[in-house]
């Protein structure tokens, strides 16, 4: 059974138009986090299917990179959600737009 | 088989992504990511990629949607509000995002003649592939990114203690 390629490369561009949906829809603070990591995942589908596509090992080495520099960025992004929900009080990304705290 | 397979799990991350979206308290929407990244790892393991498949299960399945869950248990925050903010970027927002959709699948549709296809039997990229790529030609950037994990630890401690201690 052979599925053309191109059905991966659409299921990644809709999960990545869902995360950009949901970074727009969504008022919570941690939410709209987990949507930015749903676009970096519908990302690193694309590139798992062109390092199949083109048989370059490479492109998986690249999803490998997104993956530490998500897991980076979740831990810096946690850590000041964290901070200001303390100062704040609140998570709705309504009530946070103030460059300071 | 493959068709199968892919259908199954290309409607349980599309369901997860949508549930999401759907979903007003944080746990919930955490509970729908680790659905969509686990169908994903399902989905590398069809394109070959089995180191990643299981670096996606323990990497960010595992270990970042933890720290997510975690965050949202340690702030109990509730379900989120409905504002004037919310309503602008729905009316906003969704024409937008199916313009980009548009224009993304029509470059996709446009040069499908160019893509390949996948089979089960395409065989599988084997760690030993990657590692020899990882730690040979690009030694420099995996070190830079070891550095770089270590900040993010330091700077997340920082960031999440009191003042004053």
């Amino acid at each position: 059974m052979i599925i053309p390629s191109s059905w991966y490369l659409l299921l990644s561009a809709v999960l990545f138009t869902m995360g950009v949906a949901g970074f727009l829809i969504k008022r919570s603070l941690i939410t709209v986090f987990m949507s930015i990591e749903l676009m970096l995942n519908a990302v690193n589908l694309s590139f798992v299917t062109f390092a199949h596509d083109w048989h370059a090992v490479k492109g998986q080495i690249f999803v490998f990179f997104v993956m530490m520099v998500a897991a980076a960025e979740a831990a810096v992004g946690l850590a000041i959600i964290i901070a200001i929900f303390r100062i704040r009080g609140t998570l709705n990304v309504d009530q946070i737009d103030l460059m300071k705290l | 088989m493959h068709l199968a397979l892919f259908l199954i799990f290309a409607a349980f991350a599309l369901a997860g992504a949508a549930n999401l979206l759907l979903q007003r308290h944080p746990i919930n929407s955490a509970l729908s990511l680790i659905v969509v990244m686990s169908s994903l790892a399902v989905l590398y393991l069809l394109l070959g990629a089995e180191f990643l498949a299981v670096a996606q299960i323990i990497v960010y399945a595992g270990a970042i949607m933890v720290l997510f869950t975690f965050v949202v248990m340690l702030l109990n925050e509730g379900v989120e509000e409905r504002t004037h903010g919310s309503r602008v970027a729905k009316a906003l927002g969704f024409p937008a995002v199916v313009v980009i959709l548009g224009v993304i699948a029509t470059v996709i549709l446009q040069s499908e003649k160019y893509l390949g296809q996948v089979s089960l039997g395409d065989g599988v990229t084997t760690t030993q592939e990657l590692s020899g790529v990882l730690f040979r030609d690009l030694l420099l950037p995996f070190e830079v990114t070891s550095v770089l994990i270590l900040i993010a630890i330091l700077g997340a401690v920082a960031l999440a203690r009191k003042d004053g201690q």
